[in-house]
């Protein structure tokens, strides 16, 4: 027993504690940069997006690249900070780019009265695929691309729906 | 041999290096060279090989978005995200401003601010484009460290002619757009 202890007393314990910190500051910078700029993980919630995304429990990576780089086109689903509430990070289907005609419905549920704006420059049109319980450009009109912080592009779970987020499934 | 070992073990110090400064200037602090002369005579324009000046910008104000009337900060111009500009935060949500040109009072929603640089004649910012989703704001300006002369802490000013109204107009007049 007290050879044992003499050994364990005998061990290189500090540099093995610095070699575990080292390597865990570099691990955790190395994940936080990776979230940050190229691909992170997202639960989106909320019934917006219906039937696309669930309510709750999904999960999907959200493409950190395509976004700072601007390579979002029409029909791309995308993350951006809420322009009326920075704490909030919101998911929604891009309908127009910069110059583009975009016409949505004011009231879906009551009327068929509809509204054509041209998206300014800098500026992409959101919309809901949920569009009668959906907050987006109807309400605060067109949104800055400066907010845009990820490219949805694929979903992991539930793992039957696997892949691509389409509008009709 | 020797030299293979040797450019692999420059090769990860270097990766780590960068990963470790990639964290502490996405996540804590960033150093930023400023151009033009809109925020004259805070920041300026020079003829330096910087071309203007370069200041500390630390990003801790991103976690909760608090921030003050008349601090400085950097935000992504709303028309166009490539660009980054640098102004003094003059309204917060919910506060109301008078447009120097039109003498119009508006009133700044929320999760918005109101921009101005510090040079008005020189300047594009809220008073052109209106106010900006607090979401584009990058950082907070704190420190400049070049040139040495103007080395030393970015005050927190808030200009005394500038258009910010009092709080009876918020108690007087609710909503809407108000003539003064």
């Amino acid at each position: 027993m007290s050879r044992f202890l003499r050994r364990l007393a005998g061990a290189p314990w500090r540099a093995i504690v610095e070699s575990a910190i080292s390597r865990a500051v570099v691990v955790g910078c190395g994940v936080t940069v990776i979230d940050e700029r190229v691909v992170s993980l997202t639960y989106p919630r909320g019934p917006s997006m219906l039937p696309a995304i669930n309510i709750m429990g999904d999960l999907v990576v959200a493409d950190k690249l395509s976004a700072r780089y601007g390579w979002v086109s029409p029909g791309d689903v995308v993350q951006f900070v809420s322009p009326e509430d920075p704490r909030k990070t919101v998911i929604k289907r891009v309908l127009g780019m910069e110059g583009d005609a975009v016409t949505y419905l004011v009231d879906p549920a009551n009327s068929d009265v509809s509204k054509t704006v041209v998206v300014p420059k800098g500026h992409i049109w959101v919309q809901g695929d949920n569009i009668h319980n959906s907050t987006d450009s109807r309400q605060f009109g067109p949104l800055p691309y400066g907010l845009v912080n990820g490219k949805i592009c694929c979903r992991i779970l539930p793992l039957k729906g696997f892949g691509s987020i389409d509008s009709k499934q | 041999m020797g030299t293979g070992i040797q450019i692999w073990s420059t090769a990860k110090t270097l990766a780590t290096g960068a990963i470790i400064g990639l964290t502490i200037s996405d996540r804590y602090l960033t150093i930023v060279t400023t151009k033009g002369d809109s925020m004259h005579p805070t920041l300026t324009a020079a003829d330096s090989f910087f071309r203007g000046d370069v200041v500390f910008a630390e990003r801790g104000c991103l976690d909760k978005y608090k921030f003050s009337r008349g601090d400085v900060v950097i935000f992504k111009c709303p028309s166009d995200h490539n660009k980054d500009f640098v102004k003094r935060l003059i309204a917060l949500p919910g506060e109301w401003i008078r447009i120097p040109v039109s003498q119009e009072i508006i009133k700044v929603p929320e999760g918005h601010c109101w921009v101005e640089g510090d040079n008005a004649d020189r300047s594009w910012d809220s008073r052109s484009f209106g106010p900006i989703p607090l979401g584009l704001i990058k950082g907070r300006v704190t420190h400049i460290i070049w040139p040495p002369s103007k080395m030393g802490r970015v005050e927190r000013k808030w200009p005394e002619d500038s258009a910010i109204c009092s709080v009876y107009l918020q108690v007087n007049q609710p909503k809407g757009q108000l003539k003064p």
